[in-house]
Order: C-alpha cells, then structure tokens, then sequence
C-alpha cells in the first residue's frame, strides 16, 4: 500500500517549486492532488502530465471566496479533502529603511494571511469528515533573522506562530486535524532564481547561498516535499503544532 | 536617577498598561519621554501626542515634532497592540485579521522604520546617539495557546522582525540596537473582556493559575524589562527575546490549570 492511498490533498502554489514537487510526490504515493495556483498555464500542464490522479484549481490565496471555491471544487472532482499543503509564497529582499508598507503588506498578505485563510477554508471542509493534516511553509527565516528580508521574515514568523494555535485549536476541539510548520533553507526554486544572480561581495548569487549552509549546496524541491509527504500522511500521527526544519545544516 | 539623561523616548501605547508603565520608568530614569497615543490621558508620563501607530502620515508627523521639539531620538518602545477579540481559526473574519495586523505587525514595522530615521539624524549630536528599539511582542509569539489567532500570527511577525532590524542596523553600523519582549498574562486593560466574560475575580484567578509562580505580572514589572533594553546595560543585547513571563514558556505545569 502506498503512503497516501485515497488521500485528497490541495496544494496552494502547487504550479511550481517545493509545491509541484509536493504534488508530484503525493500523486507517486497514491494520493490524490488539487494543483491550486494563479498560474494556470504551469498548473494545467503539470495536471496534464500526472493524469487522473491531479487536477488544477484556479486559487488567489489573498482572496476568502477564492479559498473556498477551491475546497469546493477539489470535494466536487476527488470526493473530499484529507490535507492542505500552504505552500504559496513570494520571496522579497528588502530591509527595513528600504521597504515601504504596500511592499510590507503584500509579503505578509500573500505569506500569513493567505496560510491563515488556507486553514480555515480547510478546517471547515475537514473537521466533519474524519480530520486531516495541514502542512504551512513557513522558512529559516520563520526561525532566524536576516538584515535583507524585513517583510518576509515578518511573514514567516507569522506562520509559525499562527501554525501552533491552529494546531491546538484543532487539538481541543478534536477535529482529528494536525497542522504543522516546515522550514526550508533556500531551496532551488523558481523563487529564488533572481537572488542567483545577484553577487555578493567577490561571491556569485548561487556560491553565496550555497556556502550559507554547512553541506555546501542549496536544497531541492523534491527533499522538502519528502518531509511534507511524512507530514502529510498518518506516519506523523503523533505530531502536531511542530517546526520541521530542512535546511543543510543552516540554522545549527 | 539620571541614566537617561540627554536622551530622548517614544512609548507607543503610553497611556495605559506596559506603555504607561514604561514611560514612567524611563521619566523617572531622566528620559525626555514622548507618550504616544491613540488616547488621551491626562495622567501620562511625559508630553502625550496622540498618534495612530497603523497610519503612516501619523508616523511622519509624530517623528517630525519629536525631532522639531525635543531635538532627538534616542529609545523607540513600540508598544501599542490590541488583542482584537477572542478569535479562532475558525472564527477570525478578514476584517477582524487586517485590523490586527495594522496595529500590532504593520504599526511594530513603521515603528522600527521611522524610529531609525529619528536615531540616524541624532547620530552627530551631543551625547552621541546610542539607539535601542524595543518592539513589545508576546508569548504570544512563542506558543499558540497564549492568544487569538490574528494576535499569535502578528506576533509572531513582531518576533520575527526584530531579529532582522537588529541584524540590519548591527551590519549598517547604526549603533541601534533591537529586541523583542514577551510578557505574559500582564494585569492590563487588555485583559477587560476576560473580565468582562468571568468577573475580574473569577477570570484573574484562572489567568494567574495558568502562570507557574501563580500570578500575572504587573505592568511596571514589565516596564522595568523595557528600562533594562533602552539602557546602556543592555549593551550586548540585540536581535534577542527577552521573556518575563513567570514561566509559562519554561515547560510542563505539575498542576493542571484548574487543579
């Protein structure tokens, strides 16, 4: 028996990055993956490639009403919802001299607020239905500071701290519902691909995040989605509110 | 005392609990101390000028009088916040979430943002400039059972963005320190619709029970953690978290909340 058989999961920014590789992973498993993006061209290919078993969702993760026509819709195609993988994120290098409050607002609204939405839209459609897991990606920088990413370390303290009370609500009430943070180091994204070409100092963009982590390389989606997928199925029955972190050895 | 004298404060939230209480101490201490507030209290330590931390413009007048008037900036305490209602996960609406996130997270990062303006243009007067921001986080920010959700996620954005400012100005050698604090259940107004719901006898018993040395804190005992940041003998101190928060955080309770 695979890892998720009969499991419905929705992943937000699941067009690309650790959410695509989370999306081909779950499909590997047995399981089932609503691909929920703005991106509707990478979305719809990645859907067509991985066949019956993924299906893309239109999904502004800024927008209630988006998030809850998304849930609907993966109930309506797979016949229910059993985990939320919160993996739609931006990046954003400002610090805090430079960053004016739309460019605050717009990190936090895409990276916090669109998590806390994802939850509630989620909890709602799982609580009744014999609960489920949620997995927010959250960051090192959820963890660990940085002078150049003011708005988004901001951000991914908020997931962190939002991920714990979700998890105990979700405890208390008994709604069978675990919820989680991951962390990642950088990761070789779509995300991150203009840091890679921004040198620092007589380091290039790549060798300066490599050497940032003592193994010496950047993560790959499909290592992240490798602990998502723990987190995601019933191996993890036993954790819940907690920080998983994958990030090279970054914040040792 | 005059171990702040010369310098010159900002206390966001002055008027009433942790933000009067610190204002106070940092009078007492020989702080200039500007008490801003959304409220007017008669009673508030230092010159009040009323200012809406959520508003920009309110930050660009509020940094422009402090520096026309009293000529400097020295001790940023970014201590407005609001709990915003017993909300869940479940029950937190949109509106409730951007009204708390305006205060408490958005208010912290224009706080930190105009407070470096003020420090970098007092940086070639007499005494020479030494900035310290103290950004009121909570525990809050440390564990998810301690508040309501839009509250926990903001902050954790205040915890979070601490460490970046200290980090920023530490490499930009702007001679401003940072840090966040913890408090946990503090004997403030904040707590009024606790009270409200089970009797401030009643409700204050269960807050204190929940606090391993059994009780909440005083507002002043708080006051005394931000006095120890915006001094000079917290010198070393920057990017970190300072919990006061009778050791809630430190672990396990042997007695359970009611027991």
């Amino acid at each position: 028996m695979a890892r998720l058989d009969g499991k419905v999961v929705l992943v937000s920014g699941g067009a690309s990055g650790i959410g695509a590789a989370t999306v081909r992973l779950i499909v590997r498993e047995g399981g089932k993956a609503a691909i929920a993006d703005r991106d509707d061209t990478r979305g719809k290919a990645l859907a067509g490639e991985l066949g019956k078993s993924a299906h893309f969702v239109a999904l502004d993760v800024t927008q209630e009403a988006s998030w809850q026509s998304a849930v609907e819709a993966t109930i309506e195609i797979f016949g229910g919802l059993h985990g939320l993988l919160n993996a739609a994120g931006v990046g954003a290098r400002n610090d805090i001299e430079s960053c004016s409050l739309a460019e605050y607002r717009w990190v936090n609204d895409v990276n916090s607020f669109g998590t806390f939405l994802g939850c509630k839209a989620a909890i709602s459609a799982m609580k009744g239905s014999g609960g489920g897991s949620i997995v927010n990606i959250s960051s090192v920088l959820g963890l660990r500071g940085a002078s150049y990413a003011m708005a988004y370390c901001a951000s991914k303290g908020a997931v962190r701290a939002l991920t714990k009370h979700v998890a105990l609500h979700c405890a208390f009430m008994k709604y069978h519902i675990r919820c989680n943070s991951v962390h990642p180091g950088y990761i070789d994204t779509p995300m991150i691909a203009p840091r890679l070409e921004q040198p620092v100092g007589n380091l290039s963009g790549r060798e300066w995040l490599e050497q940032l982590h003592p193994v010496g390389r950047l993560g790959r989606a499909d290592e992240v989605a490798n602990m998502i997928l723990f987190l995601l199925s019933d191996e993890s029955s036993f954790s819940t509110g907690s920080e998983f972190v994958c990030d090279g050895g970054l914040t040792a | 005392m005059s171990e702040l004298a010369g310098l010159v404060a900002i206390v966001t939230g002055g008027t009433s609990g942790i933000g009067a209480a610190s204002a106070k101490l940092l009078q007492e201490a020989g702080a200039r101390v500007v008490s801003a507030d959304i409220q007017e209290s008669k009673e508030c330590a230092g010159r009040f000028v009323r200012h809406d931390v959520a508003s920009e413009e309110s930050w660009k007048s509020l940094l422009a009088d402090v520096l026309a008037r009293e000529g400097r900036l020295d001790i940023m305490v970014n201590n407005a916040g609001i709990a915003g209602g017993p909300g869940t996960v479940e029950t937190t609406s949109v509106e409730a979430w951007r009204k708390v996130d305006a205060i408490n997270s958005e208010g912290v990062f224009l706080g930190c943002k105009y407070a470096i303006q003020g420090m970098k243009a007092t940086g070639a007067r007499k005494p020479q400039s030494r900035g310290s921001i103290v950004n009121i986080s909570s525990i809050a920010g440390l564990i998810g059972s301690a508040g309501p959700l839009a509250y926990t996620a903001s902050k954790g954005a205040v915890r979070l963005l601490s460490k970046s400012v200290a980090l920023y100005c530490a490499e930009k050698k702007y001679n401003i320190r940072c840090n966040s604090v913890h408090p946990g259940g503090v004997d403030t107004a904040i707590f009024n619709p606790v009270w409200q719901l089970l009797g401030r006898e009643g409700g204050k018993a269960l807050i204190d029970a929940r606090h391993p040395i059994g009780r909440m804190a005083q507002s002043w005992e708080l006051g005394e953690v931000v006095l120890w940041l915006a001094s000079e003998r917290s010198s070393f101190v920057t990017g970190a978290e300072m919990v006061a928060d009778g050791a809630v955080t430190a672990g396990l309770m042997r007695r359970s909340v009611l027991g």
